[in-house]
């Protein structure tokens, strides 16, 4: 089986977030990168499927070289080998749009992503990817075995979990708990050096979405304490303060 | 669950070292730090306070790489250069000096001599089992009436035509307990020191268990008793004798504890430094004040004095110049830095700081150990004063 998986370079949960040039850009700055968690769940789960049936997997991300610490993170946990298309990542449609042309040709049985990014978490591009390339998109993707030609998935629905089963191939979004994260371990950093990474020039593509301004979430104002038996100056609070109720 | 469980732990990096490393190390600290924080930290406090070794740990490092990373990939080792074994010690001792005991043993004094002075056949049968912690190896030099005097040992074995007969006993030994191999240093007739390689199993050895230790409770510690071992020939280490051979194997385990023990530092100010800033005295953050800042600075001062000096250790371990007193003041130094800065984190703890809730009391309580073994604090100091004045001071 072959297993294309698709990650982000995003920035580490606890990092802190701030913009410069007139917010219109993200200032990285002492900001740690890491594999997208969601992406980095699909990831693990690839690998999983390729060592209990056999296989390979690839792992793709549209970056710039600064992402190639990230992708060789991917290869250490089991990837076989990667691809880099060499471009700022702009927008959903972009990113797709890059996926999807590399692999049209390229003979897939599954592609695997997270279910969004966690930097613009648009959740988009698994959906997008399935439409060019006229293949189903599920997500979130929660559990997932392969036999044969036929998957059979878990994904969470609204107000309950839907069980589904479909034919090779098709576009994964996932989410835990499809597996655990893998943590590389040092033979896998060792054999991570002599993969191979293969830097592919981006299509041509436009973005659909033009980013305009960031904007950072209001400061978190002064608390109000007000007394346990006091329930009748609370509801005034939130009705005629706080407008909420 | 005790505040240990959720491990909020960021390394200090003042002096920007992160910029002499490479891509590879940033991705294997990572990794062994991503590693303890899932398997070390939520558990560690309670194993301490139980005085209980998990022996399902021991597999866990095989599997993520921690034993023998410096031993080419060929045998099952890592492949790896000295700043990602230092690195890889760090991390582990970051979350206990136990833990990174158990590595550092296996790794540095039964790996190493086994690769270093081992045959081809004694390289292909051990390293790739202890590798992947199929096996616990120990390392026996101490003796009860012999610790800063390895030369006057007296387990002894005798050539007896198809055998060597070994008898004599090993005290405070890390892994002896459950280990399944022992690299064992004795003297042969003549009264030369050399290796042998002891298994479970045969006949007249034995591992009684060290109880009641106040220090590396998590780790597990004991006696190596020969009572006429019959000992194979071929598990001779015939690479090197006298007692340069375990010394050796010591250089390469006291460089990984010099790296160690900058863990435990780190993970003593880190705590402090987040303590401080919550805890509110006076109405202000006990950060806030100026005795507390002097300890913070005067913590991370030490840290990142040790850091760099690791770091050069690395280098020279790697082009094979590091010499055996450049090595003892690494791990001299870094062991009273981390002892002191866990006492001083403790104080910005007040009595929180006693209580199993914070690391300081366990980290400051192993490091009673990692001060006194592989050469005492003074022998190191003497080792230094040899190399300064010419006359040694210890004989």
């Amino acid at each position: 089986m072959k297993i294309l998986v698709c990650i982000t370079h995003v920035p580490d949960t606890t990092a802190k977030i701030s913009f410069t040039d007139d917010n219109t850009k993200f200032n990285s700055d002492g900001v740690q990168y890491i594999i997208g968690p969601y992406d980095d769940y699909a990831l693990a789960r690839a690998v999983e499927l390729k060592e209990a049936s056999g296989g390979t997997v690839t792992v793709l991300n549209v970056g710039t070289s600064e992402t190639e610490p990230t992708i060789r993170k991917a290869l250490a946990i089991g990837a076989d080998d990667a691809i880099r298309i060499d471009a700022e990542p702009t927008d959903s449609y972009f990113v797709a749009e890059q996926i999807a042309n590399h692999a049209k040709d390229a003979g897939y049985d599954l592609i695997m992503m997270g279910r969004e990014s966690i930097d613009f978490n648009g959740g988009m591009v698994h959906g997008m990817v399935g439409e060019l390339l006229g293949l189903p998109a599920i997500s979130p993707v929660m559990k997932l075995d392969i036999e044969g030609q036929t998957a059979k998935l878990a994904r969470e629905i609204e107000g309950g979990k839907e069980y589904l089963e479909l034919d090779l191939p098709f576009i994964a979004g996932c989410q835990e708990p499809i597996a655990e994260w893998k943590i590389p371990n040092m033979r896998g950093i060792m054999s991570a050096r002599s993969k191979k990474l293969e830097v592919l020039a981006p299509s041509d593509a436009s973005e659909a979405v033009k980013l305009q301004q960031y904007e950072l979430p209001p400061a978190k104002g002064d608390v109000k304490m007000i007394d346990a038996d006091n329930v009748g100056e609370l509801v005034k609070l939130l009705k005629n303060e706080a407008k909420v109720i | 669950m005790n505040n240990q469980s959720t491990d909020r732990f960021e390394s200090p990096d003042f002096y920007v070292l992160d910029g002499l490393l490479t891509e590879e190390h940033k991705l294997i600290r990572q990794s062994i730090r991503d590693f303890v924080k899932k398997e070390i930290s939520p558990n560690i406090e309670e194993w301490a306070q139980k005085a209980h070794f998990p022996y399902e740990i021991v597999k866990k490092f095989g599997e993520v790489g921690a034993f023998g990373p410096t031993i080419p990939q060929e045998y099952g080792g890592g492949g790896l250069d000295y700043i990602s074994y230092g690195i890889i010690m760090q991390e582990i001792e970051r979350g206990d000096s136990g833990m990174r005991s158990t590595a550092s043993v296996q790794g540095s004094l039964v790996m190493y001599p086994i690769y270093a002075f081992g045959n081809e056949a004694q390289r292909k049968k051990y390293l790739p089992k202890l590798a992947s912690g199929e096996w616990l190896g120990s390392f026996g030099l101490t003796e009860p009436d012999h610790g800063s005097n390895p030369s006057g040992m007296t387990t002894n074995f005798k050539d007896k035509g198809d055998h060597y007969l070994l008898n004599g006993a090993k005290m405070w030994i890390s892994n002896s307990p459950k280990c399944d191999v022992a690299v064992v240093w004795a003297k042969d007739e003549t009264g030369r020191i050399h290796g042998l390689i002891v298994e479970r199993g045969m006949e007249g050895f034995t591992t009684p268990e060290t109880h009641g230790k106040w220090s590396l409770r998590a780790s597990t510690t004991g006696e190596l008793v020969f009572d006429n071992v019959k000992v194979p020939k071929e598990n001779l280490l015939e690479g090197k004798s006298g007692l340069g051979a375990p010394m050796k194997c010591l250089d390469s385990a006291r460089f990984g504890i010099a790296w160690g023990a900058i863990g435990a530092a780190m993970d003593c100010y880190d705590s402090a430094r987040r303590y401080s800033l919550e805890r509110i005295q006076f109405g202000k953050p006990i950060a806030s004040f100026q005795l507390t800042q002097k300890k913070l600075s005067e913590m991370l001062t030490e840290i990142t004095k040790s850091q760099l000096l690791n770091y050069r250790l690395a280098q020279l371990m790697e082009e094979g110049k590091a010499t055996t007193p450049q090595i003892s003041m690494a791990k001299r130094n870094a062991v009273e830095m981390a002892l002191n800065i866990a006492r001083e984190a403790r104080q910005i703890h007040g009595g929180m700081g006693i209580t199993g809730d914070y690391p300081m009391m366990r980290h400051m309580a192993n490091l009673e150990s990692v001060v006194t073994y592989e050469g005492t604090h003074d022998i190191h100091l003497l080792i230094l004063g040899k190399e300064i004045t010419g006359i040694a001071a210890f004989e």
